[in-house]
């Protein structure tokens, strides 16, 4: 079994491990490092849970390939948080009720923050698109919506 | 099973490789081999990839754009100059897919995808391998009809025509599901005017066979016409000839037979899709 070195940055700390050849990100980031934020839903690229940040983009990562992430900065929902401080988007989506199940909210909340890290001022187009490849079977992605331009709106007065 | 995986800094290193290698991948974007891997039916022994920054480039040639196979659908949409582009790069599934997928990777994915692949026909693209025949260029749709073949190695650009002044380029993509979808027909029509009429029209389709295809038909019936109702009935009329579309989870061969002529009037009037 070949098993190759692969380091990254993850939400800011070094990380180094092994990984098995055609082994995913997803899958390095659960079992190998333990940040189980990330979730595994479909594998398929079909419904974002996975959805993390590869150097501030968004990426699936069920379908990246871990050895492609060799010395860049991956950033997932359990870096969101500064200590007991809630990020501005999950304040957001805690005050809209975007979470029921809360099964989609990891990769929602990623896919949103390489919105707002690009586009502080985006529309309601651009925040539907933004979430375009992430499935919510619970909200009706309404209040979802709501959550982030509200984000987006208070990141702005706070700044 | 696990794979190897092998990365390469050269992108002719990984050609190389790959040529002596039946049982390895070249490896684009991943978003279709990591779902193959991750479905357990991907019958790979290794992947073969490049980090080499001239296969993502994207550059001015001349009266050509060549876009590097690396380049993604987010490399595209970054490039003003590709304006002509960006409808059909934007077509391609979520901003997370269009950070991973390949414009070499879009050439080789099967109906009902193929969007990007579909308006670069539309603009006669032309391809050209990584190796030993390097930089020698043919037309794309003599590698889609060979893609299955295998014999094509590794496509290191494609190279695009600058649109003509005056020449239009429309694109609809047709999905049942929104924001955002699979194909029923993607359409993608290169129409160059002389005063109002028609000379010279590229006509494509994406998901109306198993690769994406021009269609003659429509093109020969565009000849001289005017883009307004009578100017395109006779195109309307010959619009699934030579086409041999599947039946899928998403539409049946008859309903993408029933709306490519709705769709394709829509676009050629330039009315709401
Ligand atoms: C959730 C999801 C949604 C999608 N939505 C769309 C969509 O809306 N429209 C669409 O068109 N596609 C879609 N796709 C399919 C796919 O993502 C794209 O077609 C993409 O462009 C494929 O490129 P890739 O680089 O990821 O391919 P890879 O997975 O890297 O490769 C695919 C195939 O092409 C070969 N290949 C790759 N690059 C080269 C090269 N340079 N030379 C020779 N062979 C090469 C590989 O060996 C492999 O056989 C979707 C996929 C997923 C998972
Ligand atoms: S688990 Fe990655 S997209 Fe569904
Ligand atoms: S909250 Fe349940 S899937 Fe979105």
């Amino acid at each position: 079994m070949t098993k190759t070195p692969l380091q990254f940055r993850l939400n800011g700390a070094e990380k180094a491990v092994f990984t098995e050849g055609g082994q995913n990100l997803l899958d390095v980031l659960r079992r190998e490092v333990g940040d189980f934020a990330p979730k595994y839903g479909c594998g398929q690229g079909a419904c974002g849970v996975c959805t993390v940040l590869v150097d501030g983009e968004p990426r699936l990562s069920c379908l990246t390939l871990a050895e492609t992430v060799q010395g860049q900065a991956v950033e997932t929902t359990s870096g969101l948080a500064d200590g007991p401080e809630l990020h501005v988007l999950q304040t957001a989506f805690m005050e809209h009720f975007a979470a029921q199940c809360g099964f989609c909210t990891p990769g929602m909340l990623m896919a949103a923050k390489a919105l707002l890290d690009t586009n502080p001022t985006p529309s309601r187009d651009d925040v539907v698109e933004a979430i375009s490849g992430n499935i919510c079977r619970c909200t009706g992605y309404e209040p979802i919506i709501d959550a982030i331009l509200d984000a987006a709106h208070n990141r702005r007065r706070s700044a | 099973m696990t794979i190897a995986v092998r990365t390469f800094s050269q992108l002719n290193e990984a050609a190389s490789a790959i040529a002596s290698d039946r049982d390895a991948a070249f490896f684009g974007g991943g978003t279709l081999i990591m779902r193959g891997i991750n479905e357990g039916h991907a019958h790979i022994s290794a992947i073969v990839r490049t980090t080499d920054a001239e296969f993502r480039a994207i550059r001015t040639a001349g009266s050509n754009f060549e876009i590097g196979a690396g380049a993604t659908m987010s490399d595209v949409l970054a490039n003003r100059e590709l304006s002509f582009l960006h409808e059909a790069a934007r077509a391609v599934g979520g901003p997370a897919i269009r950070n991973m997928a390949t414009v070499g990777g879009n050439l080789f994915a099967r109906s009902p995808y193929g969007d990007f692949t579909a308006a670069l026909l539309a603009l006669d693209a032309r391809v050209a391998a990584a190796g030993s025949s390097g930089g020698r260029e043919t037309p794309l749709a003599d590698l889609l009809r060979d893609r299955e073949r295998n014999g094509h190695g590794v496509i290191s650009h494609v190279s695009v025509p600058r649109p003509a002044g005056g020449a239009e380029m429309r694109f609809v993509k047709v999905s049942r599901v929104k924001p955002k979808g699979v194909s029923v027909i993607t359409i993608a029509a290169y129409l160059p005017l002389s005063g109002s009429r028609v000379q010279g029209a590229r006509i494509a389709y994406g998901a109306m066979a198993p690769t994406p295809v021009r269609v003659a038909a429509v093109e020969q019936a565009l000849e001289g016409k005017t883009l307004d109702a009578s100017g395109v009935a006779q195109a309307l009329a010959v619009a699934t000839d030579g086409t041999s579309p599947a039946s899928d989870p998403i539409a049946s061969e008859w309903y993408r037979r029933e709306v490519a002529p709705v769709h394709l009037k829509r676009l050629l009037l330039g009315q709401p899709a």
